[in-house]
């Protein structure tokens, strides 16, 4: 009725009074109430999540009206955990509670977009030609090329349609393979878990056309190689609810309230249990409040503070008094009883001492202690007796054919493995008293005293040399006939001497006490970190005291802060040496908690099969990104760092030649690092040219790599049939986000305006010796840089075609997390809007068109795939001892021992779309497995069968499994994981089982008849089930920890000892002094002297170092572009530096600066904050420059991302490969992208200019 | 002999304006009562509010019930105890200083809602015309008072009066009267119409609101919206939420 009129009835309408007239009830209309109930009303909820790069994995109600997706809230629906615990729930933070503004935003992707030249030269070339040759007539001119390369990132985007731009991917694609090889085409793509199936699109795309997937951990830096070093796995971590079980804390580098939101609940909840915890952070972090002590060391110098908090810890818990639990930890679980030999080494002033070599073998002994199988591979100790001994572990048990006699053996029980008997290794050749012991002097590297302009160094009277005290044995090595005595020393007794702790020994020049200026003490510390001597002491003790008193409860929260210096693994050893000494490594409640981007894809072994298309051809081809991007964005051509600059000074520099580049040409040669592009030569002729000469592929490839006819591509990578040609990214901004060296990206990559200041290697300085150096270094590579993003990123605008895809709550996916142990789904709230598509169906999309295109140009085509020696694979026992390179004539080439793998595989091009969508038939016939352990998965392949739907259609896949839509693709991977199906489970442990020669089903044999399916997850998260594959459990006892298993079933870890090494001997580590931890100050990148004061604009210039943390504001560069998430900032990019440092540079809070150095150049808003230490600026990593960024007074272009004064620099230790633990393994280990060490010139702007005038080139339109 | 123009403007056009007026108001009540509010500032500054906004209510109220006694009581009612001449002299001088109060309050007002650049930026259109038209009458409104002081007789006020009370008794002869009245006050009447017109669309809506509240004193100390009064039979029940818009 009218409001009016129901007015008017006002003396008529019914009402009462009452409390004496005091009040009065009316029947007053109350429909108004609706339009508040209205406002919190909707049609549904459905459950999803957020999708790319963020660890959180938070399950959220995504609440849907009127078919418009109106806002998210958390889920409170967790399984609950055990009744002494805290819930996980509610998981989530503003950065996800903002996401539903993306959906329908002005910077939404709605439709395909190409850039403009480029449409128009294509429909052009259409009118005249098929795709394939209207794409080689593009391509093959010049002019055409460069036409719509120079403007990419300058706007100029026209609307396309999926059926043209479907057949100019295709078209470029098969032109590609056809003319250059399929290794040309790439693709990028970060962390699967966050949403695998949208990954698996696009790598399973790649690896049925032969393609290339790009690894993302190590490239972010987010990979700590010192884990694959000291584990031989990844990266394997509590979840955050075991930090619940812990009593000490230290949150290490990790700012976990505003990096780890939706966890720090536990974090804060511990401690009112009584835990203890403590920050280290150079800033004043969100988590120094937090914390009940805050330490803040120089950045970069948390390497120091480590090795004198293990310093304490030796001393005050193996020797003022030997912790029983330790004691009994370090014989079990670590490498310190293993036997290493020492050598002779002369110093340059003469003198002859010894040093660390490798560890000792079975094989070094007559008769190779009995070892018929891999006894090069097997490490001895001493045991209680004396005698030496072969302990049970070490990885030559783990391999080697069935019916072995060492077959079971590759366990940590503390047994010998001759005979079987049980046995205690002794940790140090002092124990006991029935074997002569000498004292000789050992040299290790220091590194503490190198100067430089920004870190106080610590000079020790020895040098860059230590010589420390160790007792040592002499043994006999050798064959009969061919004797040799060799002195050795435990590991321990090399790790004691190290640390600097005296014992008392005869001439011990270890510290009489922690306020001795010796390394590595408390006071030695002091100078080089600025923390105070007594702080360092107390939490070295508590921290050890408290592992003592619980067996291990003390834990290290640590983030990328440390991870991303030039010299991380000292840092991160440091550290973990720590955990290891207090036996905190595999103890719920305690262990190093590595929370970087790592992102655990639970269901991994089912996942593989489908994202690198298994199912129908191996291997599939992947490749490290550091190493290729430093070649392929010729940063390579601008290296300043000398290898002579981080070798150890007790290695010959003279056998250490050539720049950083000739280390990894020879590691990709010698088979440790993968390569991509591979060959100059395209592998289809390759294959083809050996069919004409009659011979087997490989002897060809052998043959013709030696003789120098094939060349591998990493050594020429700036000759054109050695370019990446066509270049996929999606779930991914690399451009905006993580490419390192950002304007070298744009300057020779992708060929268009970019920042780059300084000048390539000149006419003087030395040159690659194995690369190939051209006068001109090419600019423009690739020649198709496709994007599929539902937000317009930077890496949208330098793409040549921009696809929509469906966002977070329009597509159906998988998610899981490290930091849970639950499985929850993406789920489709809404259907895509516009004209987005889900990932899945982008590539689907494209492999139809693509069988359609290839006709005529591909058929079924053979062609070789080299790939490198691989960890968790019987290649890992390549290479023993020593390095040889068989290009230098070191050795013979021989594929998978001392080069490359080569296998030739079959590519049926024309049934790409076929393939990829049907389940094939390696999945039956060869099984399934992971992390070196495989099982017979046909049953499963047959359940899919029942469940998918079997392809009906003729053809090479009737009969085969469906997948078609994305819940297919989710339920392949469920069914195949042992982590979601328990019969796959029992399997892979009884598989395990096989190796350690022990049973391990009663972890999952109670949960084997459960099968988690894709609408069971959709309903509540699911927690899932223990597999070998992780070295935790999920169970209703223990919270998932890392480790759990090595320590309590006994599994070894894999590495060359089996156990957790302390010391690294592969022949590399020890050239460049990473054989024990040490401190290592930050690497000198010399990027701003030759720009300082050159272009004045009448401010002060000061110098910092540039660093790099993750934001509040945003997970990476995603929610830097949502209008909630920059109404809460400052509205664009800012920097944050000292209230010292801007008084020194005459800037206050608000200024615009402008950061730069020889790389290019930053544009932002300086915060001026007590926060920050002086001598550091903090830039937030990844705000997009799309957002309100001016020019820049340097470049003349608009103000870069954080990468723009960032350029990659490679470390060598990071290439070793064929070694155990050290081997490759895509996101496992290699050369990965470190940015701490960077300084730039900070300046405050004096004009602001907006560039927002009239372009002058005229864009064209198609 | 009146004008055409001067038979548009103040013989038809009043009663177009309080048509829209009244039919507008009322619609706008019925229809859209979201919208009926006074769209106050204060949350985003407070500064100029309180004095101006006082002065200027205090002022404009002052001469609302002025002009709307002054002009409807007929003559007949008050000529026994004040003479015209009297009554227009204390118009002036009232009217004069709450003109005056009005005027202050509103030119406050107005430079902080120019000037204020979030209040600018959260002003609608009609806010600065309706504070711009209110304006100019006030200062129209206090120029008649030098012309009225030419003639202290209160004859040109009786005029004006008997053609406001013609105009609401719908009696003939209405412009006629203004024969003779200066371009002042015929501007002032032809803007007072205006703002009656245009009143519906604007945050003037809330003066209705505000004559209501006086209903406050009078109310009980506690009302409460009961559900179960009321007829039909469950047409006031709330609806389910969900059950669309």
């Amino acid at each position: 009725m009218s409001h009016f009129l129901d007015r008017l009835t006002h003396f008529s309408a019914p009402k009462e009074s009452f409390s004496g007239e005091h009040g009065i009830a009316t029947g007053e209309d109350r429909s108004w109430e609706d339009a508040y109930r209205d406002r919190w009303a909707h049609d549904k909820i459905v459950r999803s999540t957020h999708g790319v790069n963020c660890t959180g994995s938070c399950s959220w109600k995504i609440y849907v009206k009127g078919g418009i997706v109106t806002w998210e809230t958390q889920q409170t629906d967790y399984p609950r955990t055990r009744w002494d615990m805290p819930n996980h729930e509610p998981r989530g933070c503003a950065r996800g509670a903002s996401y539903s503004w993306y959906l329908y935003s002005a910077n939404r992707v709605k439709y395909p977009m190409v850039r403009g030249r480029l449409l128009k030269t294509w429909r052009e070339a259409r009118l005249k030609h098929g795709p394939v040759e209207a794409w080689a007539s593009i391509v093959e001119d010049d002019a055409k090329r460069r036409d719509y390369q120079q403007v990419r990132g300058l706007g100029g985007f026209v609307r396309s349609s999926w059926d043209e731009v479907n057949e100019l991917v295709a078209a470029a694609n098969v032109y590609t393979i056809k003319k250059h090889g399929p290794d040309r085409i790439i693709g990028f793509s970060p962390i699967p878990a966050m949403s695998m199936v949208s990954y698996a699109a696009g790598s399973r795309y790649l690896s049925l056309i032969g393609g290339v997937c790009m690894s993302f951990y190590d490239w972010y830096c987010d990979l700590p190689p010192s884990s694959p070093q000291i584990w031989g796995e990844q990266t394997d971590v509590p979840e955050s609810a075991d930090w619940y079980n812990s009593t000490y804390i230290i949150a290490w580098g990790s700012n976990v309230p505003q990096t780890r939101t939706p966890d720090a609940h536990f974090f804060t909840e511990v401690r009112y249990k009584g835990a203890k915890t403590v920050a280290v952070t150079p800033d004043y972090a969100e988590i120094s409040k937090l914390a009940d002590l805050w330490l803040h060391p120089k950045q970069g110098t948390d390497a120091a503070l480590a090795m004198a908090m293990g310093h304490v810890i030796l001393n005050e818990f193996y020797f003022k008094r030997r912790s029983e639990y330790f004691d009994d930890y370090a014989r079990r679980y670590t490498d310190l009883p293993m036997l290493v030999q020492l050598k002779e080494h002369t110093l340059p002033d003469g003198r002859t001492v010894l040093v660390p070599d490798r560890y000792v073998r079975a094989s070094d002994f007559n008769g190779k202690l009995g070892q018929a199988n891999n006894p090069e591979w097997k490490t001895v100790a001493y045991d209680e007796g004396g005698r030496v001994v072969l302990p049970n572990g070490a990885i030559g048990f783990r391999w080697g054919p069935d019916g072995r006699a060492d077959a079971g053996q590759w366990n940590l029980e503390a047994k010998e493995a001759r005979h079987g008997g049980d046995v205690k290794l002794k940790l140090s050749a002092l124990e006991g008293d029935n074997s002569p012991v000498e004292y000789v002097q050992v040299a290790f590297p220091y590194f503490g005293g190198t100067e430089h302009e920004h870190f106080q160094n610590s000079p020790q009277a020895g040098g860059d040399v230590l010589l420390r005290t160790v007792p040592v044995q002499r043994i006999a090595l050798g064959k009969a006939g061919d004797k040799r005595d060799t002195l050795v020393a435990t590991v321990f007794d090399l790790q004691v001497a190290n640390y600097g702790v005296g014992r008392g020994l005869p001439n011990d020049t270890g510290a009489t006490g922690y306020d001795d200026d010796t390394p590595y003490t408390p006071a030695w510390q002091e100078r080089i970190t600025g923390v105070p001597r007594d702080q360092v002491i107390t939490v070295a003790r508590q921290f050890a005291d408290n592992a003592d008193k619980t067996r291990g409860k003390s834990m290290v929260i640590i983030g990328a802060a440390m991870n991303h210096w030039y010299h991380c693994d000292m840092n991160y050893r440091g550290i973990i040496n720590m955990l290891m000494m207090c036996g905190c490594i595999g103890q719920s409640g305690g262990g190093w908690a590595h929370y970087v981007g790592q992102e655990k894809l639970r269901p991994q072994t089912g996942w593989t099969a489908l994202a690198f298309a298994l199912d129908w051809i191996r291997p599939p081809r992947q490749q490290n990104s550091t190493s290729f991007f430093y070649a392929h964005t010729d940063q390579w051509r601008y290296e300043k760092l000398g290898v002579e600059e981080v070798l150890s000074p007790l290695a010959d520099p003279a056998q250490w030649q050539g720049s950083m580049i000739d280390y990894n040409v020879r590691a990709e040669r010698m088979g440790w690092l993968p390569s991509a592009p591979q060959l100059k030569t395209n592998p289809l002729q390759v294959v083809r040219d050996a069919s004409a000469a009659g011979v087997d592929p490989k002897d060809y490839a052998v043959g013709a790599l030696k003789n120098g006819t094939l060349e591998l591509s990493c050594e020429d990578p700036d000759a054109p049939q050695n370019w990446p040609r066509n270049m996929f990214v999606w779930r991914s901004n690399i451009l905006g986000s993580s490419g390192k060296g950002h304007e070298y990206f744009l300057k020779h990559l992708l060929g268009t305006s970019n920042g780059v200041q300084g000048k390539d290697l000149g006419v003087d300085d030395a040159k690659p010796a194995e690369v190939r150096w051209h006068e001109h270094a090419p600019e423009g590579k690739l020649d198709l840089l496709v994007t599929l993003d539902f937000r317009m990123s930077t890496t949208c605008m330098y793409s040549d075609i921009v696809l929509p895809t469906a966002t977070w709550y329009e597509k159906n996916d998988l998610n899981t997390s490290d930091m849970h142990p639950f499985i929850h789904p993406l789920s489709t709230a809404v259907d895509p809007a516009w004209q987005s598509r889900s990932d899945w169906d982008i590539y689907k999309g494209f492999a139809k068109k693509f069988s359609e295109v290839c006709v005529g140009h591909l058929g079924v085509e053979r062609e070789l795939v080299l790939t490198p020696l691989m960890h968790d694979s019987p290649a890992e026992l390549a290479q023993p001892f020593g390095v040889a390179d068989w290009k230098r004539g070191e050795c013979d080439l021989i594929p998978g021992k001392t080069a490359p793998q080569m296998t030739v595989v079959e590519r049926d091009y024309p049934n790409v779309y076929k393939r990829f969508t049907a389940v094939g038939p390696l999945m039956s016939k060869v099984g399934n497995g992971g992390k070196g352990i495989a099982w017979n998965t046909q049953d499963e392949v047959r359940q899919l069968g029942e469940l998918n739907g079997l392809v009906t259609e003729e053809g090479v896949t009737k009969g085969m499994p469906r997948i078609d839509s994305d819940i297919d693709a989710c339920e392949v991977v469920m069914m195949l994981a042992p982590e979601t199906n328990g019969q796959v489970a029992v399997k892979a442990w009884k598989a395990l089982g096989k190796q350690t020669g022990r049973e391990h089903e009663h972890l999952a044999i109670y949960r084997e008849d459960e099968k988690i399916r894709f609408r069971d997850i959709q309903a509540q998260p699911r927690k899932i089930i223990s597999s070998p594959t992780w070295s935790g459990l999920e169970s209703e006892k223990v919270s998932y920890n890392a480790g759990y298993t090595n320590v309590h079933e006994l599994i070894p870890w894999r590495t060359l000892t089996g156990r957790q090494q302390f010391y690294q001997d592969h022949p590399w580590m020890r050239a460049f002094g990473e054989g024990f931890v040490s401190y290592r100050p930050p690497v000198d990148l010399k990027t701003t002297g030759e720009i300082a004061g050159i272009k004045p604009n009448g401010n002060p210039e000061i110098q910092l170092n540039f660093i790099t943390p993750h934001q509040k504001w945003g997970i990476h560069s995603t929610y830097s572009d949502n209008l909630h998430m920059l109404t809460l900032n400052r509205g664009g990019p800012v920097i944050w530096l000292s209230e010292d440092d801007a008084k020194r540079a005459g800037i206050v809070d608000n200024d615009w600066v402008e950061l730069f150095n020889v790389n290019g150049a930053i544009t932002a808003r300086a915060v001026v904050s007590q926060r920050v230490n002086p001598g550091m600026v903090l830039m937030y990593h990844a705000q997009e420059k799309i957002i309100n960024t001016p020019g820049s007074e340097i470049t003349g272009a608009r103000g870069g991302i954080h990468n723009s004064v960032t350029r990659i620099v490679l470390k060598p230790t990071h290439m070793i490969g064929g070694y155990a633990q050290l081997s490759y393994g895509f996101n496992y280990y290699g050369t990965i992208g470190t940015n701490r060490d960077e300084f730039v010139v900070v300046r405050k702007m004096k004009r602001v200019d907006w560039l927002d005038g009239e372009a002058a080139t005229d864009t064209a339109h198609a | 002999m009146t004008s055409w123009l001067d038979n548009l403007l103040f013989g038809y056009y009043p009663y177009i304006c309080l048509a829209v007026f009244f039919i507008g108001s009322l619609l706008r009540f019925d229809r859209d009562q979201y919208t009926w509010k006074s769209d106050s500032s204060q949350l985003l500054r407070r500064g100029q509010l309180r004095l101006g906004s006082n002065l200027f209510h205090i002022g404009v109220l002052f001469l609302f019930f002025g002009h709307f006694f002054g002009m409807l009581t007929p003559h007949a009612v008050y000529e026994h105890f004040i003479g015209a001449g009297a009554k227009q002299l204390v118009a002036m001088v009232t009217g004069g200083i709450a003109g005056l109060l009005g005027f202050l309050g509103l030119t406050l007002l107005l430079h902080r809602r120019l000037t204020e650049p979030r209040i600018r930026a959260t002003s609608k259109t009609s806010d600065i015309v309706i504070a711009l038209l209110l304006w100019v009458q006030l200062l129209l409104g206090l120029a008649t008072i030098p012309l009225s002081a030419q003639h202290l007789d209160g004859s040109m006020m009786l005029r004006l009066a008997e053609w406001a009370q013609r105009i609401v008794t719908f009696r003939a002869g209405a412009p006629e009267l203004l024969a003779e009245a200066g371009w002042v006050f015929k501007t002032h009447m032809f803007l007072g119409m205006t703002i009656f017109l245009v009143f519906p669309f604007t945050r003037l809506v809330h003066v209705w609101s505000g004559f209501a509240s006086v209903f406050y004193v009078f109310r009980p100390y506690q009302v409460v919206r009961a559900r179960r009064l009321n007829l039909p039979a469950g047409h006031n029940q709330p609806r389910q939420p969900g059950a669309g818009i």
